[in-house]
């Protein structure tokens, strides 16, 4: 996330919306563990104490700590973490990312929760965007699956690796 | 008319078309669904004028709770047309300044 | 046409409150009868096309409007215990004779004698003072909701969004996956209001969310073509330079405030509390009011959200059928409040509980 603001322009951005820095509930995972779990890990932008838990009880594994008060931000033990995606589907605020560091020397991929149109297919070129919406590279689409049949696609995004801090939406172009 | 074409999670039914008037041209719009959302959908976005200052008034609250929305529909005044289902052939007019109640003739 | 109707309980507003109150008084054996104002049921509900947050009580994780149909299909089961009327505006209460007035359309009018009441008429949108700002095209957020979601017709081409609360950030949102764009979101306060995930959700899209700005008048002759906003100071006083926006939809996402009309009628003891965003009526932990027939839910009684809606729905039409004879599992009492106790324990709640204790009484005489 590496952002060259004063502390002001920081807590500016952060209280439209835009994460700065690692906060309780917005977090990287360990860096050894992610650059060599296959499958990637869960990456959750939520750092604001609001009543909600859909990410732990949508969570199959527990990596998702089960909240012991709704109101918590939600904690992850990442060891059990399977990069399964579930949670990027369920997530009401759509903070849920999957990111998978294994894939290439410099590619990585991105899953991350879509719904809108048009929804991009196996293979299209999509401009991957930052947190506060500016085209910073491109990204081919893997895969799009919909775990709930609720709508809400989970888009596989291959994005260069160097990036994977910044990149938390995507543009589809026709 | 300005429809949403495609939506990512809604898919909108709409009933019957039907066709209706506004001050005297013809429209279309889907029955059963509020006059006003008909009117917007068609381009229409001036409902009625005020009576003092003469302000043009509209969709504002689409809950029957601000009076922005009163039109005259079939010669009755002060019609809330954001939650008046259009039924076929309805004549519905821009309101211009208070609206009156048409009288029975002797 | 002319008619007399009788009920053991009228519930006046079909959303989110007064759905659930129809369906706990209807399942305890009392006879319903719900009036709603809009053509069809479900409030606010059916215009929300987000996941509702939460817990699984209050369906998180579930797309507002399939909430509305959960609770439909709720009350079907109840058969003809519940009597629906859409389009059907409750036009007045007489505390002389306890009798309700309603009028569907503009040709039917209805006198109505129901031994007791749940009120739940929810809110309505609060209004900024600028020039201009009475022109079409100034539009409530729950009015582009209604066009956009229930009917799919666009509000317009570029949106103005006044106001980063919960509405704000959200309509927002919905309006870019109608294919509308929105410019820009003006935010008097230094933070936004609404949940930081929503905001991030549109940060993310490049919506433009301005703090410490806002609007200083439409422009348009019959209608809006473009907007004037500017930086204003901690006092909310205008610096610097004045932006033209170009924009044909200025939509105001102000707050909301509660729809009391029917309490001010039936001399209920009101006050009027910041917190919960206007007067609202004093109550009790049954949800009843000064007015031993009026129980208040949902947003009249203070406005919150959707989850809160329901629970307090629950707790009135719960207590509504025990003052109307029926018996009543002391525990399920018990298990709403602890729900509604859960959903207001965090610091987004500190407010509602602050707003609350000031119209909350531990009983009434009679």
């Amino acid at each position: 996330m590496a952002c060259n603001c004063t502390a002001e322009e920081k807590e500016k951005l952060f209280n439209s919306g835009v994460l700065t820095d690692n906060r309780p509930g917005a977090v990287l995972p360990p860096k050894e563990l992610w650059e060599n779990k296959k499958g990637g890990l869960v990456v959750i932008e939520c750092p604001q104490r609001i009543p909600c838990n859909p990410c732990g009880t949508s969570c199959p594994s527990g990596a998702v700590v089960p909240f012991k008060d709704i109101n918590d931000t939600p904690a992850i033990d990442y060891e059990k973490c399977t990069g399964c995606g579930m949670c990027v589907a369920k997530c009401p605020g759509l903070a849920c990312f999957v990111i998978d560091l294994t894939y290439g020397p410099d590619k990585a991929v991105i899953k991350l929760p879509y719904e809108l149109i048009p929804v991009p297919a196996k293979g299209d070129k999509v401009k991957c965007l930052n947190r506060t919406g500016e085209e910073v590279a491109e990204g081919e689409v893997l895969a799009v699956m919909q775990p709930f049949k609720d709508s809400t696609n989970v888009v596989s995004v291959v994005i260069p690796k160097k990036l994977v801090s910044d990149i938390r939406a995507i543009k589809v172009v026709r | 008319m300005e429809l949403i074409q495609k939506h990512p999670i809604l898919e909108f039914k709409h009933g019957k078309e039907v066709s209706f008037s506004f001050d005297g041209k013809e429209l279309k719009g889907y029955e059963g669904e509020p006059i006003a959302v008909a009117l917007t959908a068609n381009g229409v976005r001036v409902f009625r004028v005020s009576p003092l200052m003469k302000r043009p008034r509209g969709f504002f609250c689409a809950i029957g709770k601000c009076s922005s929305c009163f039109m005259t529909v079939d010669g009755v005044p002060n019609v809330r047309t954001c939650v008046t289902p259009l039924a076929a052939g309805m004549k519905v007019e821009t309101q211009k300044g208070k609206g009156l109640v048409p009288l029975e003739t002797e | 046409m002319n008619k007399d109707l009788t009920t053991d309980l009228l519930v006046v507003g079909g959303g989110a409150a007064g759905l659930c109150a129809a369906a706990e008084a209807a399942a305890a054996g009392v006879k319903v009868t719900v009036l709603d104002s809009d053509l069809h049921m479900g409030g606010q509900l059916v215009k929300q096309t987000h996941k509702f947050f939460g817990s699984k009580d209050e369906y998180a994780g579930t797309r507002g409007y399939k909430i509305a149909g959960i609770l439909m299909d709720e009350i079907k089961e109840l058969g003809d215990k519940i009597e629906m009327r859409v389009n059907t505006t409750c036009t007045g209460y007489y505390p002389e004779d306890g009798v309700y007035t309603a009028m569907k359309g503009e040709d039917e009018y209805y006198r109505i004698h129901a031994k007791k009441a749940v009120i739940a008429t929810g809110a309505q949108e609060r209004m900024l003072p600028f020039p201009n700002n009475d022109i079409p095209g100034v539009v409530g957020a729950g009015a582009v909701q209604t066009l956009m979601n229930v009917y799919g017709v666009l509000p317009g081409k570029k949106v103005l969004m006044v106001g980063a609360g919960n509405i704000g950030l959200i309509v927002s949102y919905q309006l870019t996956q109608a294919g509308v764009k929105v410019v820009g979101l003006v935010e008097a306060m230094p933070k936004i209001g609404g949940y930081w995930v929503h905001a991030a959700k549109i940060r993310r899209l490049g919506i433009p969310i301005l703090l410490r700005h806002t609007i200083l008048e439409a422009k348009g002759e019959d209608y809006v073509t473009g907007a004037v906003i500017s930086e204003i100071d901690d006092k909310f006083q205008p610096i610097g330079k004045p932006q033209e926006i170009d924009c044909d939809v200025i939509c105001m996402a102000v707050g909301l405030t509660p729809t009391t009309e029917i309490f001010w009628q039936a001399g209920a003891k009101m006050q009027f509390v910041p917190q919960l965003c206007g007067h609202v009526p004093f109550r009790d932990k049954t949800m009843r009011t000064s007015n031993p027939d009026l129980w208040v839910a949902g947003d009249a009684a203070g406005i919150e959200e959707a989850s809160s809606a329901m629970v307090e729905g629950r707790i009135a039409g719960y207590s509504a059928a025990k003052a109307l004879g029926k018996k009543m599992d002391a525990k399920k009492f018990d298990e709403y409040w602890a729900r509604l106790d859960h959903l207001r324990a965090g610091e987004v709640g500190t407010k509602i509980r602050a707003g609350i204790a000031q119209v909350m009484v531990e009983g009434w005489e009679a």
